[in-house]
């Protein structure tokens, strides 16, 4: 029996979340311009949900101030009260409003997620593009040291800057988004070792362009696929390890909300059997979830199969 | 050819085949409503220009249709069996072992991976024709027919380690494996250069002779068709345009679409008066270059005068792209000089000022790689002009447009699309306007017309042409394909493992005495003869 109700339970959640996807791809049609309403035509309906839940996501970090209950730090009651009609999920063990700090998680953890992300990809893409353009001693040099920043375990490495350096928002964000960038490096630049050698690059070469415009205009645009791909997973990673380092203790520090650490305050309560403090983790899982869906997309539409 | 196999039975017929291709969601007819039939032992050629049918309807004789593509009526009959009903097993059970198939390019075909004995006698164990030990000595007997050097040991080899014309016999004689009632031939000898050609065009000839099989030989090449077919069909835009024997054919075509197939090579720029004065525009002087230890040319020199067409034959790996490099720059020589103008180049286009590296424009051989895929026609051929000549808004505009009518390209349509959403030779095209919106003095063609098709490439020279005087241009014509040479050059240099073996005025070239290198290449060029690879291998043999 139990088993049938879960069964049912996920039968119903992902019809749900096909038919969201559905609604969303509908209205989109209808309201875009276009040229891009004919491109979400043909996206599958995993997409378009992902695309959803992607946008709900950075509208509750806009809007979080408007959309919270209560202050970010203020302890409104007693310390774990079950969820009520005053707390919809009831409050932490500080006795601060569980859904208000969810909310401001998502400003957060998203926030900083994406600042990592955007900084990894230019300072990486832009090295790994001008190693493979430039080569020779260049390409030696900075391959060399990805590949020994590379060696040592991202986690341990991170762990050990972070407590070097000491926990703030701007090392957390600088310290992830070296470790990731080796990884972007290592990627565009095996990218563009395919397109240098094409003779569009030798004709631009030839005609005298410099280095700006050979790595911006002709080799970006040609290696931009595999490179917004794999910016929807590296954001999952950097996020993820976010919040592992929250949870570890040497991330965002509290007060300030975040997903990860909000499972380790919390954490006593799952011995109750209360799913509480597991909330902020279907958060995280949900966006990790809903951006692979839409990379997946792009990246069928990239590879330029069709079903 | 033969006139036996007139009365053996029908192996395959083909009634109204029609197949459809899908672009944007929409069905497109490709092969409207072809007829063909062929009888045991005989060669078909099936011949047109790109976009004609000609591989799809190769594939469907086989029971195939790309991806994207699908029959949309008529029937295939292979001996009884009809193909477009038999299920996938059944077809299985014929592809390989009864029906095989030759691709165009052997080398993207064989798996890189594993040696070549191995991939020949994965068909013949499959069908169970052969046990393993059985398919590996009937590989060595079929590496001996086909004339491949160390039969005994050249199966041991992995792809990349034969040559190009080589992996095409190897891939005739992994055909024959299961010695198959009927082979289609797709293109094979497209990619190599004229010697090559005749050794895997002879070889695949007696192949076919000895066991009697049935061909269907697919070519853009008349010449080399009529070497091998004992009946020609052609083909244009999915329709069949007339089909007749070989030798009727050749002599008498019906329609005006064949007749026009013809045309094409009987083209040849008049002759023009040799420059015994002034500078030249482009003057390469004992160079000397290579790569690390490997030299490439050697001891290499000639001029090239404004006006003045030079075309530098030989075969791959004769060292004609090298030379261009070294002018252009990518190459610094090790030794000797370029002058440009009368002045000196600087050997690396690095330190080349930019004016200097507008007068030497490059017009590649691969359009696809050579046009970025991400930009617009409007910026391909905007920058130059933008760069050099620091030409703005309204006025670049104006340029693109200007430089789109001279290459006979409307601009409305074409300003705003992507090289993807050309063909081949207005892809071309946009080459050529590229390079001439620098407004350069001398022009690289690096073998610019090999992989068009002939009324296409015969487009692209006579612009060529008139943009030469117009624009007073100097041209370096790099080709392998010596009557692309007659068409389009006043002097020749032949070169041969990176040395030149003879140059001078082109009616000089064509006439003896020759170099004996000389002499094989031009014996080389295929003629519109069907006799012709008979008489040219007896006569070879004789001496």
């Amino acid at each position: 029996m139990q088993f049938l109700i879960t069964t049912f339970w996920i039968v119903f959640f992902v019809a749900a979340a096909l038919c969201l996807g559905w609604l969303f791809r509908t209205m989109i049609i209808r309201l875009a311009p276009t040229n891009f309403a004919a491109s979400m035509r043909r996206a599958p309906l995993t997409a378009s949900f992902g695309m959803l839940v992607i946008l709900l996501y950075i509208f509750v970090a806009l809007f979080a101030p408007v959309l919270a209950p209560f202050g970010e730090r203020e302890i409104v009651g007693g310390e774990f009260l079950p969820w009520s009609s005053e707390h919809l999920l009831g409050t932490d063990n500080l006795g601060r409003d569980m859904l208000t700090r969810m909310i401001y998680g998502a400003r957060n953890t998203v926030g900083i997620a994406l600042a990592t992300t955007a900084l990894a990809f230019v300072v990486g893409a832009l090295l790994g593009l001008l190693a493979a353009t430039v080569g020779g001693w260049l390409d030696q040099v900075l391959g060399r040291t990805v590949d020994v920043l590379m060696a040592i375990p991202a986690l341990i490495f991170s762990l050990l800057l972070l407590t070097i350096f000491g926990t703030s928002v701007t090392t957390l964000i600088l310290v992830i988004a070296l470790i990731d960038s080796t990884r972007v490096f290592r990627l565009a630049r095996s990218v563009a070792i395919g397109i240098v050698v094409m003779d569009y690059i030798e004709a631009a070469k030839l005609r005298g362009e410099g280095l700006w415009y050979l790595i911006t205009r002709e080799i970006l645009p040609n290696a931009m696929a595999p490179l917004v791909a794999e910016f929807g997973l590296r954001f999952c990673f950097v996020f993820l390890a976010i919040s592992a380092l929250s949870f570890l203790g040497l991330g965002i520090q509290p007060p300030t909300a975040d997903w990860g650490s909000m499972v380790r305050e919390n954490a006593t309560l799952i011995t109750f059997g209360d799913i509480t403090p597991l909330l902020p983790a279907g958060a995280i899982a949900l966006l990790t979830v809903a951006v692979n869906f839409v990379v997946d997309w792009k990246l069928h539409e990239a590879s330029g199969l069709k079903e | 050819m033969g006139t036996q196999s007139k009365d053996n039975p029908v192996l395959l017929r083909i009634r109204d085949l029609r197949i459809e291709g899908s672009s944007e969601d929409q069905w497109t007819e490709i092969v409207r409503g072809v007829n063909l039939t062929l009888r045991k032992g005989e060669v078909l050629g099936l011949i047109g220009e790109s976009g004609a049918g000609k591989s799809t309807i190769g594939l469907a004789c086989m029971g195939f249709v790309r991806d994207g593509c699908r029959f949309s009526d008529g029937s295939i009959e292979f001996d009884g069996i009809d193909l477009r009903k038999a299920s996938r097993a059944e077809a299985r059970a014929l592809r390989g072992k009864r029906i095989a198939y030759v691709a165009q390019s052997a080398a993207a075909s064989f798996n890189p991976a594993h040696r070549l004995i191995d991939q020949y006698s994965e068909g013949p164990v499959f069908h169970g024709v052969m046990s393993r030990g059985e398919a590996e000595s009937d590989a060595v007997e079929l590496y001996r027919r086909m004339q491949l050097p160390n039969p005994n040991e050249i199966g041991f080899r992995y792809p990349h380690q034969v040559s190009g014309g080589q992996l095409q016999r190897a891939m005739t004689a992994m055909a024959m494996s299961c010695r198959p009632d009927l082979i289609i031939f797709d293109e094979p000898t497209t990619a190599l250069d004229v010697t090559t050609q005749i050794e895997v065009l002879s070889a695949i000839r007696d192949i076919i002779r000895q066991f009697g099989t049935a061909a269907i030989y697919i070519s853009h090449d008349l010449a080399v068709v009529a070497q091998m077919a004992d009946r020609i069909k052609v083909l244009l835009r999915g329709e069949e345009v007339e089909e007749a024997d070989t030798y009727a054919m050749l002599a008498q075509p019906r329609e005006d679409y064949t007749k026009s197939l013809w045309a094409v090579r009987s083209h040849a720029r008049p002759e023009q008066p040799p420059v015994t004065d002034g500078t030249p525009i482009v003057s390469v002087r004992n160079v000397t270059a290579g790569y690390g230890q490997t030299i490439i040319l050697q001891d290499v020199g000639f001029d090239i005068h404004p006006r003045r067409t030079v075309a530098v034959v030989g075969e791959s790996g004769s060292g004609k792209s090298t030379a261009a490099r070294v002018i252009t720059g990518l190459l610094p020589p090790s030794d000797g000089e370029v002058f440009f103008d009368g002045g000196l180049l600087p050997p690396d286009y690095r330190k080349r000022s930019r004016d200097q590296l507008r007068q030497i424009q490059m017009i590649y051989q691969m359009a696809d790689t050579a046009l970025n895929p991400k930009l617009r026609i409007r910026d391909l051929i905007g920058r130059p002009a933008q760069m050099y000549l620091g030409l703005k808004g309204r006025a670049l505009d104006d340029r693109v447009r200007a430089l789109l009518s001279l290459i006979e390209l409307e601009p409305e349509e074409y300003l705003d699309r992507l090289p993807s959403e050309l063909s081949g030779g207005q892809k071309q095209r946009i080459g050529i306007a590229r390079a001439l919106a620098a407004e350069p003095k001398f022009i690289i063609c690096d073998e610019v017309t090999s992989a068009l098709d002939q009324i296409v490439a015969e487009g692209i020279l006579q612009l060529l042409e008139r943009l030469q005087s117009e624009f007073d241009l100097g041209y370096m014509f790099i080709t392998h394909d010596l009557s692309t040479v007659r068409a389009i050059a006043d002097e020749v240099v032949v070169m041969k493992e990176g040395r030149v073996v003879e140059q001078g005025p082109k009616t000089e070239m064509f006439q003896p005495p020759h170099d004996p290198y000389t002499e094989l290449l031009l014996s080389s060029v295929a003629e519109m003869d069907p006799d012709w690879l008979t008489n040219l291998l007896a006569q070879r043999a004789a001496t």
